[in-house]
């Protein structure tokens, strides 16, 4: 059972990192503009070359 | 303002026509060894043609040469598409294909010969399975060099799949293939007992999780959307999806070990994350059938919709089924049976199959600018591999839980109702003839494709090229600064998403293994528990050997019945020096951990030679070859010395002594059998050392060693 002072600790530290990069990803905006990229694959893979000036 | 490239379109191809290359040579072992269960015979009693000795062949051959080549073709092909650039190097691109198939073609020469390390899936021997670590290698060095070089900012969630699976198959192969060699083709784990089965298992189930999931899921997040011609249903939910399943994974293989010597609290985290990844697997279900809303119409005419729409319901039903068995209760009933088999093959069959038919039959006509030459062929193909797949399943259901329930069932004396194992392996045998069929039928669907695409690439044009595409080219000082919103920056960073992604794997790894280094591998030093003597453990690697581990377990689990059939449950110090451990996952034939002494060993000697001279009705291969080859005495001191290094306690004149030593006990089994009529020089064979070591399991709890 003493195991259990290494695995408690462990399990809370990691646990306590990945709360933190969840709120941190979620108030600056991680789940924001989740459209554009599930269209743009679907664009054609080749195009004339007078369209791909855009930035 | 903008770049002119191709996409290297001839690596895709060299990939996909290896899949289906090695997808029929996969199947028909698969047939064949599935023969071979409905009737013995068909070992045809040679070596390597027996079952212990092909299975792990199949094996290997459907996860990383059909499933394996196939999931290339997908990455090489997509990613350069998604990343709007040609791959890094073509030099690595071909290193790894032809690299590849070298591993294979080794695997397919030593499996036979009985070259095994004797862990499932994890089977090639030392040098083929470290070729497999540097060809990884390659492989990551060449697609983060292509990510980096890349001219679309943003990953696709394809991308990320990709990511995962190239992180974590390098972590889960490495950690599962330290050993030690004993000679160039013979080599030890460094883990033994519990924590070689944790480590394993952990290996195995990610394995499927990170061969057979994550590159298909991203296989189906480019493919599916492209053939639809629709947006994936929800972006965000692939996001939560990929996260929360590539976190959640990696706990799951302790639920392999229900029951047995593994601790209790880890059985119970593998329980829990099994449950909880129904969620993220659903997830990504859902989104893929939900992305062909208003799409339906054109299921019910294209084939390569039609094996996307089926293989995204077999995983769902995979991944229903998998939580289910996890269960600890339904693990003691379905564990060990024809179930889990059935349970692998939904996926195997049914979703990676399916979604590399889905693919191929999209991606040929691409590669080679020619209409498919038959939709009717696609589409019997289709329904001859629905077939199959279901008539393989539904027989394996019903073959696993009656043979469970079998096993299981007291009269009420508490007296076991099917005592003699052979009984319950006879009711099964005909519903391993259907398991044959729905397999040859799925067999047939696959010969159908082959024709097909056959076909249609021989009226390919002349001279196809690779595609050419133009892109604006990334300013590098963009490169990972999208206007400061993290999620967008997140996906421009692929070296901080592997970061990522690397440490939501190795919380679970890191947790689960890391007790096992500091709690000598969860069983104390037992003065009871001996050393194998240099002779059994020669045997003991025969018995890898010849794969007798895919059809016997050493673990009786801690089950009233179980205990009632094979003796006290297993202890996890009972298999402490067992490099590596022989727990088994399945029982075509009964546990054998305590079956040293009980019966004599002569027994053993014609049991071996004929199987059913002594069981009637058995389904074992005869072992005749073990009579006729000489054992090699001399490897027996250099066998000791490494499991010395690897802190099994023998005494240096163990080490020095060892070769006399086990000839002294070979002749004395000899002699004895010799005396019972059979033939004499019998104490120079392999049959020797293997019934010295049968003999000696269990015998350490015998002799009141261990409590």
């Amino acid at each position: 059972m003493s195991l259990l002072y290494l695995l408690v600790p462990m399990a809370l530290i990691l646990g306590f990192c990945f709360l933190a990069g969840f709120i941190f990803a979620a108030s600056r905006g991680q789940f924001e503009d989740l459209e554009t990229p599930a269209h743009r694959m679907l664009l054609p893979e080749s195009t004339p070359p007078s369209e791909t000036t855009e930035r | 303002m903008s770049d002119k490239f191709r996409y290297d379109d001839d690596i895709s191809k060299k990939f996909l026509l290896a899949t289906l290359l090695w997808g029929a040579v996969a199947l028909l072992l698969g047939v064949l060894i599935a023969t071979q269960l409905a009737d013995w015979r068909l070992n045809l009693g040679l070596p390597w043609t027996s079952f212990g000795r092909l299975r792990p062949l199949h094996t290997n051959a459907a996860i990383f040469a059909f499933a394996g080549n196939g999931v290339f073709a997908a990455i090489y092909y997509s990613s350069q598409r998604l990343l709007k650039t040609r791959m890094y190097s073509d030099l690595l691109s071909r290193v790894h294909f032809w690299g590849w198939q070298a591993v294979i073609v080794a695997a397919a020469v030593t499996l036979p010969l009985g070259l095994t390390v004797g862990k499932e899936y994890a089977e090639l021997e030392w040098p083929i399975a470290w070729a497999v670590n540097g060809l990884w290698v390659v492989f990551a060095v060449n697609f983060f060099q292509t990510l980096r070089v890349r001219r679309e900012r943003h990953l696709y969630v394809a991308i990320w799949f990709y990511i995962a699976t190239i992180v974590t198959v390098a972590v889960l192969h490495v950690m599962n293939t330290i050993q030690i060699p004993v000679s160039f083709w013979k080599s030890y784990p460094v883990y033994a007992g519990v924590q070689d089965a944790l480590i394993q298992w952990w290996y195995g189930h990610n394995a499927v999780a990170f061969v057979l999931t994550t590159p298909f899921l991203g296989l189906m997040y480019y493919f599916l959307p492209k053939a639809a011609e629709r947006p994936v249903y929800s972006y965000r939910l692939s996001i939560v999806h990929f996260w929360s399943l590539v976190f959640i994974y990696i706990w799951a293989g302790p639920h392999h070990l229900l029951y047995t010597a593994l601790p209790d609290w880890a059985q119970t985290v593998g329980v829990a994350f099994s449950l909880m990844l129904i969620a993220p697997s659903w997830g990504g279900m859902i989104n893929g059938l939900l992305t062909l809303r208003g799409a339906w119409d054109r299921v019910r005419k294209e084939p390569v919709l039609k094996f996307f729409v089926a293989a995204l319901t077999f995983y769902g039903m995979a991944t229903f089924e998998g939580p289910l068995l996890s269960i600890k209760s339904v693990s003691a009933l379905g564990h060990y049976t024809d179930w889990i088999v059935g349970h692998v093959h939904g996926g195997a069959l049914g979703w990676n199959g399916f979604m590399i038919f889905g693919m191929a039959y999209w991606l040929v006509p691409r590669l080679w600018k020619t209409p498919l030459y038959s939709t009717g062929m696609a589409n019997a193909h289709f329904w001859i591999g629905f077939l199959g797949t279901v008539t393989y399943l539904v027989s394996l259901w019903v073959a696993g839980i009656t043979q469970g329930l079998m096993w299981g069932a007291t009269d009420i004396a508490g007296k076991l109702v099917y005592p003699d194992f052979v009984e319950t392996v006879l009711r099964i045998v005909p519903l391993y003839w259907v398991r044959m069929a729905g397999g040859l039928l799925y067999f047939s669907g696959y010969l159908l494709m082959l024709v097909n695409l056959v076909l249609t690439v021989r009226r390919a044009p002349a001279g196809v090229q690779d595609e050419a595409a133009s892109a604006p080219p990334l300013v590098p000082a963009t490169v990972g600064n999208l206007g400061g919103r993290p999620h967008r920056m997140l996906e421009g960073l692929p070296g901080l998403f592997t970061v990522l992604t690397l440490l939501a794997i190795l919380v679970g790894t890191v947790l689960e293994i890391a007790p096992t280094f500091f709690s000598g591998g969860f069983a104390p030093e037992t003065p009871g528990v001996k050393p194998y003597t240099g002779l059994q453990l020669h045997g003991r690697d025969l018995y890898v050997r010849e794969g007798c581990y895919t059809c016997h377990s050493q673990m009786i689990r801690a089950l009233p019945a179980e205990v009632k059939r094979y003796g006290e449950y297993s202890r996890a110090e009972e298999s402490m020096y067992d490099h590596p451990f022989q727990w088994g996952s399945k029982r075509t034939g009964p546990d054998l951990a305590r079956v040293g002494g009980k019966y004599p060993d002569l027994w053993h000697y014609r049991h071996m030679m004929e199987p059913r001279d002594l069981v009637p009705g058995s389904i074992m291969p005869s072992y005749s070859w073990l009579a006729k080859d000489k054992t090699d005495f001399e490897i027996i001191a250099r066998k000791l010395a490494v499991m010395k290094k690897l802190g099994v306690p023998y005494a240096d004149d163990d080490v020095r002594l060892a070769v006399e030593d086990a000839r002294r006990e070979a002749r004395r089994i000899g002699r004895g059998l010799e005396a019972q009529g059979v033939k004499p020089g019998i104490e120079d064979m392999e049959i020797v050392a293997l019934i010295a070591y049968l003999q000696r399991l269990g015998e350490d709890f015998r002799k009141g060693g261990v409590k």
